[in-house]
């Protein structure tokens, strides 16, 4: 069993409100990522989550039983750290085997799990260095392997690949992901990167600002936002937002172009909107009347695809397209919508509009 | 000590650790900074080698004139004569033993008060934390001689004047808010998330802070406690005010009532006074990298 779940957490620090009203149900075994961008809370969230942090307000139960006021030991929870915290004076051995001898686990246990977990992560080598003869990834392994060698209720992991480089941050995403698999334990990750959140997590938990901006399955935080910054915020290159109004069947845009109206969008003439459009949404070739005249602002070849960016008025659109295009800024060209996977929101609200017809 | 704070709390492999610049020695010198020190160092350490010399020559050539610099006759009478009298022990022997207990339960009392309450301070929200530590820091503001006689007053009241444990008392009640602001330094330099990780791990908030943080801080409360031993053992107005008989009596105020009497034995008085000097400067010299890093410490951003 590992549920995890915690309602109305409010927290501040001096002036700053860090949680303000944080609500989250952590499924049993699911892998929960909270993603938002620095100070939005999530670390908070997630130490108030293993009793850290004393709160302002709120309830944290684990698997059901209220656990708000119980000390970080009683709630048989492990953590990895963003700076790993590993016991600069033990060695990788006495720093795996911490959480063993503080239950008091006979020598024999403690030589066997910690054997386990080091052939699981590869770190057999590592056993007798010492945090300070390490690297930034094998910390990172130790680390993970010293909250691995029990088996909690939940795993909470603050940021823990946010310290590698690239290479090694994207083999530990699917090495996580596999750890996750076999164990069927419920992961709560904490991260920044949209990257992560949407090739690791079960669920995703946007936050800014001390609050859930939404909370669902990769796919539908990325095909879905619930609003104008969670669009922003989620999916790279940037969506690209653009003003309009409705006007009968077309969208009329601030800089005067005019696309057909979506048919599933409600919102009444006149009202100020956003319109999102996301790159690999948008196309350089010109079919249908869907489309919005621009001027080449500039190329960035990516390798697998070139993302070009086209100047519509003062907004630059980010446009995805075949590594093979060339152009030259300050050629005109069209870029296509396509209106189906467009997003409309609330210029005023920022929520998205309903999309019940779509 | 073999971890220096600093090998102790850093997390990163191989964090580059660039010497201060500094130049080497004698090149780039002046003759003029080389005159200007040359005669600082005369005038800081003539009084040491005069007190020193004066230790090992016999009386004679201790009121010798002209002085005597180099051609006098070297003796250890009065060395033996700080602590053997006739008859056993001598009183400035007594005294002395007298100064290594009061200094040192001072000392140990100072940093067992001080060290967790310095923790509390650097991991605790505490309400109004600032005031409270500048109400600790702000009875170090007063010099000694303003308050003994109110001292002096409250411990005839109590019954301790002329007693060790008067001291031992006032000695601490002086170290402790040095100890916490000292300590509160090192204990801000060592991650707060050693214990949240030993907190997970199964243990309490003190059972982190005893298997975890205090290793950490061993170097700083070595340092913290050199500096209150020092105090103490040096310390002369309670001493003179608050004690009197010579079983009692700590080294400062017996040595300074060598002198005063019809004829003075400068000898005794410059053995006594560097016997008493040794200590401190052996303390001094077994943590002086520490005392540096104290001293510096909280002045470094890192």
């Amino acid at each position: 069993m590992g549920t995890v779940a915690v309602q109305g957490l409010r927290k501040s620090f001096g002036k700053v409100q860090a949680l303000d009203g944080v609500t989250l149900d952590v499924p049993d075994g699911s892998f929960f990522v909270v993603l938002g961008p620095s100070g939005a809370g999530k670390t908070t969230t997630l130490r108030a989550i293993a009793g850290l942090e004393k709160l302002d307000a709120g309830s944290v139960h684990l698997d059901g039983r209220d656990a708000t006021g119980d000390a970080p030991a009683e709630r048989d929870l492990a953590m990895v750290f963003q700076s790993y915290a590993l016991y600069p004076r033990l060695t990788a051995y006495e720093n795996i085997a911490s959480p063993l001898r503080a239950r008091r686990c006979s020598s024999s246990e403690i030589a066997a799990a910690v054997e386990r977990m080091s052939s699981l992560l590869h770190i057999e080598r590592l056993l007798q260095r010492r945090p300070a003869q390490m690297s930034g990834g094998e910390m990172q392994r130790v680390a993970l392997a010293r909250a691995l060698v029990r088996r909690p209720r939940a795993f909470l992991m603050d940021e823990p690949l946010t310290n590698l480089d690239l290479k090694l941050r994207v083999e530990m995403r699917t090495e996580l992901t596999r750890i996750h698999r076999s164990l069927g334990a419920t992961f709560i990750y904490v991260t920044n990167d949209q990257v992560e959140a949407l090739s690791m997590a079960d669920r995703v938990a946007v936050l800014k600002d001390g609050k859930v901006q939404q909370v669902g399955t990769p796919a539908e935080v990325y095909e879905r936002p619930a609003n104008q910054w969670v669009a922003g915020f989620v999916g790279s290159p940037q969506i690209s937002l653009l003003p309009c109004h409705a006007e009968g069947d077309r969208l009329v845009g601030a800089e005067g172009w005019t696309l057909p109206r979506p048919r599933w969008s409600t919102a009444e003439d006149g009202r100020p909107l956003v319109l999102g459009l996301r790159a690999e949404d948008l196309s350089v070739e010109q079919r249908g009347d869907a489309s919005l005249p621009g001027e080449l602002y500039g190329l960035e070849p990516l390798g697998d695809r070139t993302v070009v960016d086209v100047q519509v008025g003062t907004e630059i659109l980010k446009v995805k397209a075949r590594p093979t295009f060339t152009g030259t800024p300050g050629e005109r060209l069209h870029v296509t919508v396509d209106l189906d996977r467009a997003h409309l929101f609330d210029a005023g609200t920022g929520l998205a509009l309903s999309e019940a017809g779509r | 000590m073999a971890v220096s704070v600093d090998e102790a709390v850093s997390t990163g492999p191989g964090r580059d650790h660039t010497p201060p610049a500094r130049r080497s020695g004698g090149r780039g010198r002046s003759v003029l900074e080389v005159a200007l020190l040359a005669v600082l160092a005369v005038v800081m350490l003539f009084p040491a080698l005069w007190m020193i010399e004066t230790s090992i020559k016999e009386n004679r050539d201790v009121y010798a004139i002209p002085a005597k610099f180099f051609d006098f006759t070297v003796t250890l009478e009065h060395f033996k004569d700080v602590f053997v009298a006739s008859g056993g022990r001598s009183a400035l022997s007594v005294s002395f033993l007298n100064s290594v207990v009061v200094a040192g339960v001072s000392t140990a009392l100072a940093t067992v008060l001080g060290v967790p309450a310095a923790w509390a301070y650097s991991r605790f929200s505490v309400k109004a934390k600032k005031d409270q530590l500048f109400f600790i820091l702000s009875t170090r503001f007063m010099p000694p001689v303003v308050v003994v006689i109110p001292i002096f007053l409250m411990y005839r009241q109590v019954g301790l004047i002329d007693s060790k444990l008067g001291l031992i008392l006032i000695y601490a009640a002086f170290n402790v808010p040095f100890t916490i602001w000292m300590m509160k330094g090192f204990v801000d330099e060592v991650p707060a998330e050693y214990e949240d990780a030993a907190m997970l791990d199964g243990y309490t908030r003190l059972q982190a802070f005893w298997r975890y943080t205090l290793p950490l801080l061993l170097p700083g409360i070595a340092a913290t406690a050199v500096f209150a031993l020092i105090f103490s053992w040096n310390e002369f107005v309670f001493a003179i005010f608050l004690t009197s008989s010579d079983t009692v009596r700590t080294a400062p105020p017996a040595i300074a009532g060598l002198i005063g009497g019809t004829t003075v034995d400068w000898g005794l008085v410059a053995a006594a006074s560097v016997v008493f000097a040794l200590p401190v400067l052996v303390f001094a010299y077994l943590v002086r990298k520490h005392l540096v890093a104290g001293v510096t410490l909280g002045a470094v951003r890192r």
